[in-house]
């Protein structure tokens, strides 16, 4: 399941990138590149997984809808955090010079 | 069991590599291959293996897998599965490395091809011949 959405996420953000493109002020080919890379690890390790032990591609269950969300979650914090590091608004120096 | 830290290490030695190819660019003043510098380049490696693996990493937590105490590999505690885990780094993690870096180098051979076709356009137009 997390890797469903994941590789939704990846394409989400992918296409937002490509909209505003060239310009990438908010740093959202930084969010895509994670969500791709995440992506692609977890296609070999399912591949893997069920080319070997077989049984189900994807585990559909509760526990792994809400691994789903938390993988997004914390892709969303650490680019949050990023972008609030580089600030490329200027806001948060303005909001912090008062 | 731990097969993103084949990813992890691999991040290691990019990221180490892209400062050092950085340092070198800003040094000779940027030199450009076609649009895209190749520290710019090796920039998006990096964040597909990093991006990655925070997000296994997530997983790996999720499943007891991984614990912020030492030894952090819930693996390492049992001898009996120590043996597994470095088979699984091996296939599985190393399997992850290549595809991430097979697709990364898709990226960039696009890339030229769209910068080398875009180049003749450049020298052909009128603008470019005079001034």
């Amino acid at each position: 399941m997390w890797l469903i959405t994941t590789a939704l996420a990846a394409i989400i953000t992918t296409a937002i990138w490509y909209a505003k493109a060239p310009e990438d002020k908010y740093k959202l080919g930084l969010l895509s590149l994670f969500f791709w890379g995440a992506t692609l690890m977890w296609l070999v390790d399912h591949v893997m997984a069920y080319v070997t032990e077989g049984g189900e591609f994807f585990e559909i269950n509760l526990d792994a809808a809400l691994l789903g969300v938390a993988v997004i979650v914390l892709a969303l914090f650490v680019w949050e955090i990023v972008l609030l590091v580089s600030d490329p608004k200027g806001a948060l120096r303005k909001a912090l010079r008062g | 069991m731990a097969c993103f830290l084949v990813p992890m290490g691999e991040a290691i030695v990019t990221t180490v590599v892209q400062k050092v190819v950085e340092n070198r660019e800003r040094k000779i003043g940027g030199e450009r291959v076609n649009n895209a510098t190749l520290s710019r380049r090796l920039s998006w490696l990096n964040k597909m293996l990093w991006g990655g693996t925070a997000l296994l990493a997530l997983e790996h937590v999720w499943h007891g897998e991984v614990v912020p105490w030492p030894p952090f590999l819930t693996a390492m505690k049992n001898p009996a599965e120590i043996g597994p885990m470095l088979h699984e780094m091996a296939t599985i993690g190393v399997a992850m490395a290549i595809a991430v870096t097979v697709v990364w180098g898709v990226m960039v051979l696009i890339s030229e091809r769209k910068a080398g076709a875009a180049m003749p356009k450049v020298k052909e137009s009128p603008a470019s011949r005079g001034v």
